[in-house]
C-alpha cells in the first residue's frame, strides 16, 4: 500500500510541476501588445512590484470589494499557508527554525482555513449573484479543501498518526526508499486528496496562483507615452 | 423604428445591489453591419458558412496573440466580487450583465474547445458546445458593455470584462456579423477621416462660424486655424466638437485658451477625429490605421506637438496606445510628452500664470465633474498616478466658484460609466443607455439635492452625448451637461486684443 501511495505522489508531482511549467510557458509567450494597466497605476518596475505584493498578501482589490469574501477569503488563503509552512517539517531534517516557530500557529491555522472556506461555501450556497455563477466544479472545489484541512486538523487534534513514519516516508521518497506509510483512514483519505488536488491544479481555476502573476492590468508599468511598447506581431505589422 | 418601450428606473438614494431577474435584457439587439461596412474593414460581409471553424480558430488565434484574453479566461475563480460592479448590472438585474456572467458566455465555449476539463467534463465545470444561441447571446450581451473597467479594479485578479468584451466583437466581426453603428463609423474615418463623415469644407465653414462667434462675444479675433503648415501644436479633437451643444462650446474654449496663451496650433482635416472606435471592436489593425492618420497629419503639416481635446476613450488610445499604434514620435519636440491633454496644457497655462479667470462667469451654475470611464482607469494626466483625477478638477475649481463632487465611490476610479461609451451610443441600444445610467443618474441626483449642484461637467464626447439625451429620461434638463473648456471659455478673460484687419470678414464688402 505505502508503494501505492509513492506512486501516486510521484505521479501527482510530476503532472503538478509539468503542468503548471506548461501553463506558465504559455502565459509568458503569449503578447501582451498594449498597455492596460488598470489605473492609477505605478510609474516604476518598483511601484509595480509592491502594487503585486499588496494583491497576493493582502488581496488589495477583493478588499476594496467585498468585506465579507475578503475576510473570508483571506482567512483561508493565510491559514492555508501557515499550514503549509508548518508542513514542511515533514520534508526536510533537520527543520529550520522558522518552521519550527511558527508551529503552534501552523497548528491552529488550519481553523482559520476552514473557517473561511466554510465561509466561502455559504456565501456560494445563498447569494443569488455567486450561486447563478457556480458550475459544480466551484462547489467541489470547496469541499475538497474543505476535506484535506478537516481530515488534517483532526490528525493534529483528535486521531494522531505516527508523524514520524509519514516523514520517514516523505524524506525517503526523494531518495527512491520510501518507508512505511501508517494505514491510518483519516490519513490516507487527508493523502489522497492532496494528490487529487495537485493533479488537478494545473487544469482548473487554481490557475489564478501563476495568474495574478502575468494579468496585464497589474503587472505592467504605467509609462506608455515615456516609453514605446511594442510586441513582435505588431512590429511585424509596421514592417509590411 | 418604432420607438422602444420601456421605463426608466427609479433612481434610488444608494447603490442598490438588485435581485436577479434572468433575461431582462436577452430581447436587446443593435443593427447589424451591412456588408459594405464589413468589407470596407477587412471582415466578411455576411454570416460565414462554416461559422463555427471561424470562431474557434479566431480564438485560438487570439488565445496566441493577447496575454489578457488567455489570462482572464483562465484565473476566473467566480468569486463574485464583480457581480455587483457593472453600472449595467445595476440598472437591469440581468445576470448576463455581471461582468463575470458576460464573460462566462465566451468563457465556456472557451472552457469547451481549449481546456482539458471543459473537452472531458463539461459539465462539471459548466463548459458548452458553440451553438446559434450562444452567438445571439455574445451579439447580444457583448453590445451591452461599454468598456468601462470598472470591474477590473475590483477583480482579485485584474481581470478586465473589456479585454473579453474586446475578443468577443472580434470574432463576431470574424465571422460576419460586425455592429453596424461602430463599423460604419470606422469606414467613414478610414475614407473622410471622422466619425461624423464631415468633410473638410465642412469643417472649414464650422470654424469660420466659431470665429464670427467668438469676435461677436468678445472683440477679439481668435482664430480657428485648420490644416495650418508649421503651426506648432497640432489638436487632435472629437469630431463632436465641430458639430453640437455642448461640445462645440469645449472647442471655443480650447481656442481662447491657446489664443491667450500666444501659441500656434491647428486643427486638420486628416486627423478631425480624436476618437478611435477600432479600439471598440478589438480590432488591433483598425484601431493602428486610425491613429496612423494622427502620425500622418503631424508630419504633414510639421507641428512639435500633439494635443488631444476632450474625449474619453479616445484619450486612454492617445495617452495608452498612440506611442504602440502609430509611433515613434521622435520628430516632435521632446520636451512636450506626446500626446498632451488639453486638461495638462490648460491647468499649465493657468499655473504659469498666463490666463486671467473671472470666475464669476460660471456663477449661474453649480458644479459636479464626472470622471469618464477610460480616462479614469485606463490613462493617466500629469506625471504622478491619479493626475487624472486632479487636473481636470484643479482646471474646473480655477474657473468656478462652485463645486461640489459626488459620494466618494462613483468618482476616481470607482466612477460609473455614462452608460454609452465602447460602441453603445446608438438609437437602436437606446434602453441599454438608459437602464446603464442609473447608477451615475442616482449619484448626480443626489448631490444636487443635498448641495445644490445644477451642471455636470465632462471631457468626454461620449459622456456629453449620452447625457444630453438620456437626462430628459430622468426628468432632468438636457442642457445640464457642460464641457470643462466651457467653462474655462465662460471665465477667461481675453487679453491679447487683436488688431482690426484680423477681425473676421474684415476688408470683405459689406454693402450687399
Amino acid at each position: 500500500m505505502s508503494s501505492v501511495y509513492a506512486a501516486l505522489f510521484f505521479l501527482a508531482t510530476i503532472v503538478l510541476v509539468l503542468g503548471l511549467a506548461r501553463k506558465i510557458a504559455q502565459y509568458a509567450k503569449a503578447p501582451a501588445p498594449l498597455k492596460i494597466p488598470t489605473t492609477p497605476a505605478p510609474v516604476t518596475q518598483t511601484g509595480v512590484v509592491l502594487r503585486m505584493f499588496r494583491e497576493v498578501v493582502f488581496f488589495e482589490s477583493l478588499f476594496k470589494s467585498t468585506k465579507w469574501t475578503w475576510v473570508f477569503s483571506w482567512l483561508f488563503h493565510f491559514g492555508m499557508f501557515l499550514v503549509l509552512l508548518r508542513h514542511l517539517r515533514y520534508f526536510i531534517d533537520p527543520v529550520w527554525l522558522p518552521i519550527q516557530l511558527i508551529q503552534p500557529f501552523g497548528k491552529y491555522a488550519a481553523f482559520a482555513m476552514v473557517v473561511g472556506l466554510a465561509g466561502l461555501l455559504i456565501r456560494r450556497i445563498f447569494v443569488d449573484r455567486v450561486r447563478y455563477i457556480s458550475a459544480p466544479s466551484d462547489y467541489l472545489w470547496l469541499l475538497l479543501l474543505i476535506a484535506i484541512g478537516v481530515s488534517g486538523a483532526m490528525m493534529t487534534f483528535v486521531i494522531h498518526t505516527d508523524v514520524v513514519a509519514v516523514k520517514q516516508f516523505f524524506t525517503g521518497f526523494w531518495t527512491f526508499s520510501i518507508g512505511d506509510l501508517p494505514m491510518d483512514p483519516v490519513l490516507l483519505i487527508h493523502l489522497t486528496l492532496v494528490a487529487v488536488l495537485m493533479i488537478l491544479l494545473p487544469v482548473s481555476k487554481l490557475l489564478h496562483i501563476p495568474g495574478i502573476f502575468f494579468s496585464p492590468s497589474r503587472n505592467q508599468v504605467d509609462n506608455p507615452r515615456e516609453k514605446r511598447h511594442l510586441v513582435e506581431w505588431a512590429r511585424k505589422l509596421e514592417d509590411s | 423604428m418604432a420607438k422602444a418601450e420601456f421605463k426608466a428606473p427609479e433612481l434610488s438614494e444608494y447603490i442598490e445591489v438588485p435581485d436577479l431577474v434572468e433575461g431582462t435584457m436577452e430581447h436587446i439587439t443593435c443593427f447589424v453591419a451591412k456588408p459594405e461596412h464589413q468589407e470596407a474593414l477587412g471582415f466578411p460581409g455576411e454570416k460565414t458558412e462554416n461559422w463555427k471553424e471561424v470562431a474557434i480558430d479566431k480564438m485560438g488565434d487570439l488565445l496566441s496573440r493577447y496575454r489578457s484574453f488567455r489570462v482572464y479566461l483562465d484565473a476566473c475563480v467566480k468569486c463574485g466580487s464583480c457581480t455587483d460592479k457593472c453600472h449595467y448590472f445595476l440598472g437591469t438585474q440581468d445576470p448576463k450583465n455581471m461582468p463575470v456572467g458576460r464573460q462566462d458566455l465566451l468563457r465556456k465555449v472557451y472552457r469547451r474547445y481549449f481546456t482539458f476539463a471543459g473537452k472531458y467534463f463539461p459539465k462539471l465545470v459548466g463548459a458548452v458546445d458553440l451553438s446559434e444561441e450562444i452567438v445571439d447571446d455574445w451579439y447580444s450581451y457583448f453590445h451591452q458593455c461599454s468598456q468601462c473597467r470598472r470591474c477590473s479594479v475590483f477583480c482579485p485578479y485584474g481581470i478586465d470584462t473589456a479585454e473579453i468584451s474586446m475578443a468577443a466583437r472580434e470574432i463576431l466581426d470574424a465571422i460576419g456579423i460586425g455592429q453596424k453603428y461602430c463599423n460604419e463609423i470606422i469606414g467613414k474615418v478610414h475614407t473622410i477621416g471622422n466619425n461624423l463623415g464631415l468633410p473638410g469644407p465642412a469643417i472649414l465653414d464650422t470654424l469660420e462660424g466659431l470665429e464670427e462667434d467668438v469676435w461677436e462675444e468678445t472683440d477679439v479675433a481668435v482664430k480657428y486655424p485648420l490644416d495650418v503648415k508649421g503651426a506648432d501644436i497640432l489638436l487632435v479633437t472629437p469630431s463632436a466638437d465641430f458639430f453640437a451643444e455642448p461640445h462645440v462650446d469645449g472647442l471655443i474654449g480650447y481656442g481662447k485658451v491657446f489664443h491667450e496663451a500666444g501659441v500656434s496650433w491647428t486643427l486638420s482635416t486628416t486627423a478631425s477625429e480624436a476618437g478611435n472606435f477600432g479600439m471598440f471592436i478589438g480590432s488591433y489593425e483598425n484601431m493602428r490605421r486610425v491613429s496612423l492618420r494622427i502620425r500622418q497629419a503631424a508630419l504633414e503639416l510639421g507641428v512639435k506637438r500633439i494635443i488631444f481635446g476632450e474625449c474619453g476613450h479616445a484619450w486612454r488610445i492617445a495617452y495608452s496606445f498612440l506611442n504602440t499604434l502609430a509611433g515613434p514620435f521622435d520628430f516632435l519636440d521632446p520636451d512636450y510628452p506626446v500626446p498632451q491633454h488639453i486638461c495638462e496644457f490648460t491647468l499649465n497655462e493657468i499655473e504659469q500664470g498666463t490666463l486671467e479667470l473671472d470666475k464669476s462667469g460660471n456663477d449661474e451654475m453649480s458644479i459636479t465633474f464626472h470622471d469618464s470611464c477610460n480616462v479614469a482607469r485606463a490613462s493617466r494626466m500629469g506625471d504622478k498616478p491619479g493626475g487624472q483625477f486632479e487636473i481636470p478638477r484643479k482646471v474646473i475649481k480655477a474657473v468656478v466658484n462652485n463645486y461640489h463632487d459626488m459620494e466618494w465611490d462613483t468618482i476616481h476610479e470607482r466612477t460609473f460609466c455614462c452608460g454609452g461609451g465602447g460602441g453603445i451610443l446608438t438609437d437602436d441600444l437606446m434602453e441599454v443607455r438608459v437602464k446603464g445610467a442609473k447608477p451615475r443618474m442616482s449619484a448626480l441626483k443626489n448631490v444636487m439635492e443635498e448641495k445644490g449642484v445644477t451642471h455636470l461637467a465632462a471631457i468626454c464626447a461620449i459622456c456629453k452625448s449620452q447625457f444630453t439625451k438620456v437626462f430628459p429620461y430622468y426628468g432632468m434638463d438636457m442642457f445640464m451637461i457642460v464641457s470643462v473648456h466651457q467653462l474655462v471659455s465662460n471665465a477667461i478673460v481675453m487679453n491679447r486684443k487683436t488688431p482690426p484687419e484680423d477681425a473676421p470678414g474684415y476688408g470683405e464688402d459689406d454693402d450687399e
